[in-house]
C-alpha cells in the first residue's frame, strides 16, 4: 500500500517493468522506450493498487458481464465457435489525434466500398473496364443475382459497417478485413465499455475518454430517417437464439429501443413488410440486419433457409424496406477484392487509400501467381472468394509456406491446380498492447474492430471499438486464431469530452413513449414461460408431498394418487429429482431465452439460478425427506423469480401473456388435483393433500377449525375468489388480462378466446360446492386447457 | 411452326394451407430468331390476394402470387401460343475446347447470358469427382483438337448409352450424385449430369426448362418427356457460336419440337412453381401438358 501513502507521487512501476517485444510496435511504449500519450493515468492507477485490490476491481468487470448474461464468442467462424474470450480489463488506449486519422481513412474506405457495391449491382463498370476480373463476381456466392438492378430505397447500400484494423511493423494502421454484410460486435464493444468503467470507475471519470453513446444515438437517429411512414417500426433482424451473437443482438436491441425480429415474426402483404403482433399486422420499414443476406428470403435467396421471410426480396424490390445493409453487400467482404481496391480507389475517386489494406494478390493472373509462388514464405494463401482471412477458414490454406489441410498436396501443385480460386496475402504482423498477467503487464498482439454508421450528416466512426487480444507472444495476425481475450478501446483526449448519453437532450418536450407492439412469437414465448414456470412449481409441490410422505406411514393408495397425478405430467415420482421436472424448467429457460430483449436482466438471472440449483442438486438428492427438503429450497427460488416478475415487470402485453399462461396452468393443475381428491373413491388424506399443495393449510385452519371436508376444500381451492391458489381466482385473473389486452382496440368484436374466458369464469362463479363435483372439475380442467388453443388462434399465429 | 401450349398444375393439400407465397416460371420465352411468344395467359385458382409479374436475373418472366386465406388446393393453368422459328445454323462458328479457358477469361460481361454465370458449381450441380472422372473418359475418346459442338454431341451420346431414362426412379429432389451413381433418372437428372460433365471439361453449361411437342410429326418417334414439363441443357460454345441447346434425354440438338420456358444455372433457378407452404398434412400434385401444332 506504499502508493496510497503518497497520493501526490506518481507510481510508474508497471511501466518500468514492461518489456515490449523486439522489433514489434507497441501501444503503450513507443520505439524509443517512452510511454505513449494517454496511458500515464492508467499505469499510475494500476501501479498503486495492491494485488488484492486489483483482483477485487477486476472482478467487478467480470461480475457485470456475468450478470448481463454475456458470453464472448468469436464471431462467425465455425472452427472457432464456442471458445470463450475472457475480458481483459486493461483497455487499449489511443490518443484522439491518432484516432481521427484512422477515422478519416475508414470513412474514405466506407465511401469507396459504397461506390463499388453500387457498381456491382448496377452498371458493372468496374468489370467491363477491366478493373475487376468478372469471374470474381460471377462465381461469388455473396453476389446475389436477385438483387442485381435493385436500387436501395434509401439511396445507399451501406449504412453500418465494421473494419478490422491492426498496426503494422512500420507503425501504420492496416485494414485486415471489411465487414459489410451483417457485422457483429458493436454490442460487445458497448458491454466491454460498461465493464471497463466498472473496473476503473474513478479513473474512467477522470480520464477524458470519448463516450460511445453519441455514436449509437446518431446511428439510431439515422435509422429513424430511413422510414417514410413514421408509424412504421425499425427492427433488428436476428437469425435467432441459436446464433453465437444472439445475446449481443438482444442487448443492443434493448439499448437502442429496437424490435428484435426473427424472420418468422414478419410477413409480406401487398409488397409491405409487416410484423405479426398480438394486435395484428404492424408495418416495419427498416431492418438492421444481423442475418447473412442469403438466409433472409427462402423464396428468392437460399431455399434451404428456415429463418427467412418469404417475399422480403420482393418488398425490397418495391422500395418498401430499407436493409441495413442492402442484401448482397457481403460481396465486398471477398478477400480477393483487396487486391484490386487500391487501383479501384484511384479509378473511382482519383484518391489513394489513406489506410492501406493487407497487400493481396489474386492468383488467377499469371504475374500475381508467380509473385505469390516466389514469396509464399512471407504470405498466407487461401480461398479467393472467402470473407475470412486464409487462416480463419476451414478450407485448405498455406501460412508461411506451410500447407494446411490439402491432403498432402505440395504447395506448388496446389497453387497450380487451384490458382483462380486462391489469393495470397502478406503475413501481417500486429502491434502489441499490455495485458495484466500475474502482477505484471505483458505485451500481446491485438486488432481492433471499428464501427461506422451512416447518419444524415455522413459517416460517423464509433470512438472506440471491440479489441481482440491474442493469447501468445506471436505477433503475426494468425496469433488470433488460438484465442485470447477482448478489451475495451479508449480514445482519449487531453481536453474534457462531452458526456453524451442515449437520452435525448432536454430542449425537446418530454413525451412518454408508447411500448411497441408485441410480436406474436414473443407473446407465445411469454405465455409458455408463464406456463412452464407454473408447471415446474406445481410439480415441485407434488414431488415434495410425495417424498415427505415416503418416510412416514402414509397409505399406499395416497402415494399412488400422487404418482398418478405426476405421471400425467410425465414425471416419475420415484426419482428424487425427476428428469421431467428438469425438462420442464429447461423449457421455461428456452422460452425466456427467445425473449431476452424484452426481459429484465434480474428476471433472467433468477431463472438461470433456479436451473443451476436444480442441476447441482440433481447429483446428490436422495428419495424421501432429503428430496422433500430440496423441493422446498427450489420452491423458494422459483418464488424469487415469480416475485421479481410480479414486482418489476412493466405491465405491457408481454406481462399479460405471461400472467395468462401462469394462471391457466395453475387453474388447470388445481382442477386436476381437486378432481382426484374429491372423487368418491379418493383415499384417506387426499383432501389434506389438496390443502397442502394449495398452500392453504393456515387459512383453512383459521376458517374451518380442524376438520377437512369435501365442501371446505372445494370452496377454498376452487370457488374462493380471494385465494390466489383457487381456480376462480385465476379465471378472474385471465379475464382481467384479456380486458387489458383489448384496450386500444375500439369496436372490436369479442374473439372466440375472449368469449370462452368470459363463459368459463361465469360458469365457475355460479357453481356451488354441491354442483362442483369431481366429474365437473375434470370437465373444467379440459375447458381451461382448451383456452390455450383459443388464445393461440386469437393472438399468437 | 405455330404451337398451342396448355399446362395444368394442381396441388391438393390434405390439411388447409394457411396462406402462402409462390413464384411461377412457366411462360414461354421470347427468343429472337428462335421463338416468338404470340400470347400467354395464366390462371390461378383460388384467386390470389396478390399477383405481380417481373423478369428475373436470367431474363425469365416470373409471376409472384400470394394467398392470404386458408386454402386446400392451388391450381395453375397456362394457355400460350408461340411460333417456333427455324433459327440459324452455326456451322463452323464453334470454338475449340482448348481455347475455352482463354475465351472465358477474356469475358468482361456480367449480363444474364454471360457464360461466366455457368462455369462454377451451382446449388443442384455441385463439383463431383466421379462425374469429373466420367467427363475425362469422354474427353479421352475425342481428338486433341475438338470443337465444343463435337464435345456436346459426344457427351450426349455417352449419357444416352450410360444413363437410363426412368420416369419413376427419381423425384424432383433427388441429388445429382445419386442419379449418377444409379445411372438412371428423368430429364431433370440427366440434364444436371450433363451440365456437370460440361462444366468439368470447361464448357459453361446451364439448364433449360420447356415443353415438347406432344405428338411427333408423321414418321418420327414420340419424344420422352412430352407428358410434363421437360428440361434440357444449354452449352456456351465460344463468342461466335454463343449458346447451343441440347436435349440429353432424347440425345439430340434442340429443334422445332422444343419450346423454351426458362433458363438458369440449374433447376433451382427455373423451377416452374416455387413457394413456401405452411401445410400441416401431406400434399399431392399433378401436372398435364399439351403441345399441339396449329394448322391454318
Amino acid at each position: 500500500m506504499a502508493g496510497r501513502a503518497h497520493p501526490s507521487q506518481r507510481d510508474m512501476r508497471l511501466f518500468d517493468n514492461y518489456r515490449p517485444l523486439q522489433g514489434v510496435p507497441d501501444e503503450l511504449c513507443d520505439a524509443s522506450g517512452r510511454m505513449r500519450p494517454g496511458w500515464a493515468g492508467l499505469i499510475n492507477h494500476l501501479s498503486r493498487l495492491a494485488p488484492d485490490e486489483i483482483t477485487h476491481d477486476f472482478a467487478r468487470g467480470d461480475q457485470y458481464l456475468t450478470d448481463a448474461g454475456v458470453f464472448f464468442r468469436s464471431y462467425g467462424d465455425t472452427t472457432l465457435s464456442g471458445r470463450d474470450w475472457p475480458f481483459s480489463p486493461v483497455p487499449i488506449i489511443l490518443p484522439d489525434v491518432e484516432w481521427s486519422s484512422i477515422a478519416t481513412g475508414l470513412i474514405q474506405r466506407a465511401e469507396l466500398l459504397e461506390q463499388v457495391v453500387a457498381d456491382l449491382y448496377g452498371p458493372n463498370t468496374l468489370v467491363s473496364r477491366g478493373h475487376l476480373p468478372a469471374a470474381l463476381i460471377a462465381q461469388n456466392p455473396e453476389w446475389l443475382r436477385p438483387m442485381v438492378g435493385v436500387k436501395p430505397h434509401s439511396g445507399h447500400f451501406l449504412h453500418f459497417v465494421a473494419f478490422e484494423i491492426g498496426r503494422g511493423p512500420d507503425g501504420r494502421w492496416w485494414v485486415l478485413s471489411d465487414r459489410t454484410d451483417a457485422p457483429s460486435g458493436a454490442g460487445f464493444a458497448l458491454e466491454n465499455r460498461v465493464a471497463a468503467a466498472r473496473v476503473f470507475p474513478e479513473l474512467f471519470r477522470k480520464t477524458n475518454v470519448h463516450r460511445l453513446a453519441g455514436f449509437f444515438r446518431a446511428f439510431r437517429e439515422g435509422l429513424d430517417h430511413l422510414r417514410r411512414d413514421p408509424a412504421a417500426r425499425i427492427g433488428i433482424l436476428t437469425p435467432g437464439p441459436l446464433t453465437d451473437t444472439f445475446y449481443e443482438q438482444a442487448y443492443i436491441a434493448r439499448y437502442l429501443g429496437l424490435n428484435l425480429l426473427a424472420g418468422e415474426d414478419m410477413t409480406v402483404q401487398d409488397g409491405r413488410l409487416q410484423i405479426r403482433t398480438v394486435q395484428g399486422l404492424v408495418p416495419v420499414e427498416v431492418l438492421w440486419r444481423r442475418m447473412d443476406s442469403g438466409w433472409t428470403d427462402p423464396l428468392e435467396l437460399s431455399s434451404q433457409s428456415q429463418i427467412g421471410t418469404p417475399g422480403l426480396v420482393s418488398a425490397i424490390r418495391q422500395g418498401q424496406v430499407t436493409m441495413v445493409n442492402a442484401l448482397g453487400a457481403g460481396v465486398l467482404e471477398t478477400q480477393a477484392l483487396m487486391a484490386f481496391l487500391p487501383k479501384i480507389s484511384k479509378f473511382l475517386t482519383g484518391e489513394r487509400l489513406a489506410l492501406p489494406n493487407v497487400a493481396t494478390w489474386w492468383c488467377g493472373q499469371d504475374a500475381e501467381l508467380a509473385h505469390v509462388r516466389a514469396n509464399a514464405k512471407r504470405m498466407m494463401i487461401g480461398p479467393a472468394l472467402s470473407n475470412r482471412m486464409p487462416f480463419e477458414t476451414s478450407a485448405a490454406h498455406a501460412v508461411a509456406g506451410q500447407m494446411r489441410g490439402a491432403d498432402g498436396q505440395s504447395l506448388d501443385g496446389w497453387l497450380t491446380a487451384n490458382a483462380a480460386q486462391l489469393v495470397g496475402q502478406e503475413l501481417v504482423t500486429l502491434s502489441t498492447t499490455p495485458v495484466f498477467d500475474n502482477g505484471e503487464l505483458v505485451p500481446r498482439p491485438m486488432t481492433i474492430r471499428v464501427f461506422l454508421a451512416r447518419t444524415p450528416s455522413g459517416w460517423q466512426v464509433m470512438p472506440g471499438g471491440f479489441g481482440r487480444i491474442g493469447a501468445g507472444q506471436d505477433a503475426t495476425a494468425i496469433a488470433m486464431r488460438s484465442g485470447g481475450s477482448v478489451a475495451d478501446v479508449w480514445v482519449v483526449s487531453d481536453k474534457p469530452v462531452d458526456p453524451v448519453s442515449m437520452l435525448s437532450s432536454s430542449d425537446t418536450p418530454f413525451q412518454r413513449a408508447q411500448s411497441g407492439p408485441l410480436p406474436s412469437r414473443a407473446a407465445d414465448n411469454f405465455f409458455w414461460l408463464g406456463r412452464y414456470v407454473e408447471r415446474s412449481e406445481g410439480i415441485l409441490r407434488l414431488v415434495r408431498a410425495y417424498h415427505s410422505r415416503l418416510d412416514e406411514a402414509a397409505t399406499e393408495p395416497l402415494l399412488a394418487l400422487i404418482r398418478d397425478l405426476l405421471a400425467t405430467k410425465g414425471i416419475n415420482a420415484a426419482q428424487a429429482l425427476p428428469d421431467g421436472l428438469q425438462a420442464t424448467l429447461t423449457s421455461a429457460v428456452n422460452s425466456a431465452s427467445q425473449i431476452r430483449d424484452r426481459f429484465s436482466v434480474d428476471g433472467w438471472a433468477a431463472l438461470k439460478d433456479v436451473e443451476k440449483s436444480m442441476n447441482r442438486i440433481a447429483l446428490s438428492a436422495r428419495p424421501g425427506n432429503d428430496a422433500a427438503l430440496v423441493m422446498s429450497v427450489l420452491l423458494r427460488k422459483i418464488a424469487g423469480f415469480s416475485g421479481l416478475v410480479h414486482e418489476n415487470m412493466y405491465r405491457a402485453a408481454g406481462w399479460q401473456f405471461l400472467t395468462i399462461g401462469r394462471s391457466l396452468e395453475r387453474a388447470a393443475m388445481m382442477a386436476e388435483l381437486l378432481a382426484a381428491a374429491t372423487s368418491p373413491d379418493a383415499p384417506e388424506g387426499a383432501l389434506d393433500l389438496a390443502i397442502e399443495i394449495g398452500d392453504s393449510i393456515m387459512i383453512h385452519r383459521q376458517r374451518y377449525a380442524v376438520t377437512t371436508t369435501r365442501s371446505s376444500v372445494v370452496d377454498m381451492l376452487a370457488l374462493d375468489p380471494q385465494n390466489p391458489r383457487s381456480i376462480r381466482f385465476h379465471l378472474m385473473s385471465i379475464r382481467h388480462r384479456v380486458e387489458d389486452l383489448a384496450i386500444g382496440r375500439p369496436h372490436a368484436q369479442l374473439s372466440d378466446f375472449e368469449r370462452q374466458v368470459l363463459e368459463l369464469d361465469t360458469r365457475v362463479a355460479v357453481h356451488s360446492v354441491e354442483t362442483l363435483d369431481s366429474r365437473a372439475l375434470s370437465a373444467l380442467r379440459g375447458d381451461i386447457l382448451g383456452l390455450s388453443t383459443a388464445l393461440h388462434n386469437a393472438h399468437l399465429h | 411452326m405455330i404451337y398451342d401450349v396448355a399446362l395444368n398444375i394442381r396441388y391438393d393439400y390434405t390439411g388447409a394451407a394457411a396462406g402462402g407465397r409462390h413464384l411461377l416460371r412457366i411462360t414461354p420465352l421470347d427468343v429472337p430468331r428462335q421463338q416468338r411468344l404470340i400470347a400467354a395467359l395464366i390462371d390461378i385458382d383460388p384467386q390470389p390476394s396478390e399477383r405481380r409479374n417481373w423478369v428475373d436475373f436470367f431474363g425469365n418472366p416470373t409471376v409472384e402470387f400470394a394467398f392470404r386465406d386458408a386454402h386446400d388446393h392451388v391450381g395453375v393453368t397456362l394457355k400460350a401460343r408461340i411460333e417456333r422459328l427455324e433459327g440459324e445454323t452455326q456451322q463452323g462458328l464453334f470454338s475449340n475446347l482448348g481455347d475455352m479457358p482463354n475465351l472465358i477469361r477474356q469475358c468482361r460481361d456480367l449480363g444474364p447470358l454471360s457464360p461466366l454465370h455457368f462455369t462454377a458449381p451451382s446449388a443442384r450441380v455441385p463439383t463431383l469427382p466421379e462425374i469429373a472422372d466420367y467427363a475425362a473418359q469422354v474427353r479421352q475418346g475425342l481428338p486433341d483438337r475438338v470443337s465444343c459442338e463435337q464435345v456436346v454431341a459426344a457427351i450426349g451420346h455417352a449419357l444416352h448409352r450410360d444413363i437410363r431414362f426412368d420416369a419413376k426412379a427419381t423425384t424432383v429432389d433427388t441429388p445429382v450424385a445419386e442419379a449418377f451413381e444409379k445411372r438412371h433418372g428423368v430429364c431433370q437428372d440427366i440434364s444436371h449430369i450433363m451440365i456437370a460433365v460440361l462444366r468439368s471439361l470447361g464448357i459453361p453449361a446451364g439448364y433449360v426448362s420447356g415443353f415438347l411437342r406432344t405428338i411427333p410429326p408423321p414418321g418420327k418417334p414420340r419424344l420422352e418427356g412430352a407428358d410434363a414439363m421437360h428440361a434440357w441443357i444449354c452449352a456456351w460454345c465460344g463468342p461466335d457460336a454463343g449458346w447451343t441447346d441440347f436435349d440429353p434425354t432424347n440425345n439430340c440438338f434442340v429443334g422445332l419440337d422444343h419450346i423454351e420456358v426458362a433458363r438458369g444455372r440449374d433447376y433451382t433457378d427455373v423451377s416452374p412453381v416455387k413457394g413456401m407452404l405452411r401445410v400441416a398434412g401431406r400434399q399431392t400434385s399433378r401436372q398435364a401438358v399439351d403441345v399441339i401444332p396449329v394448322t391454318s
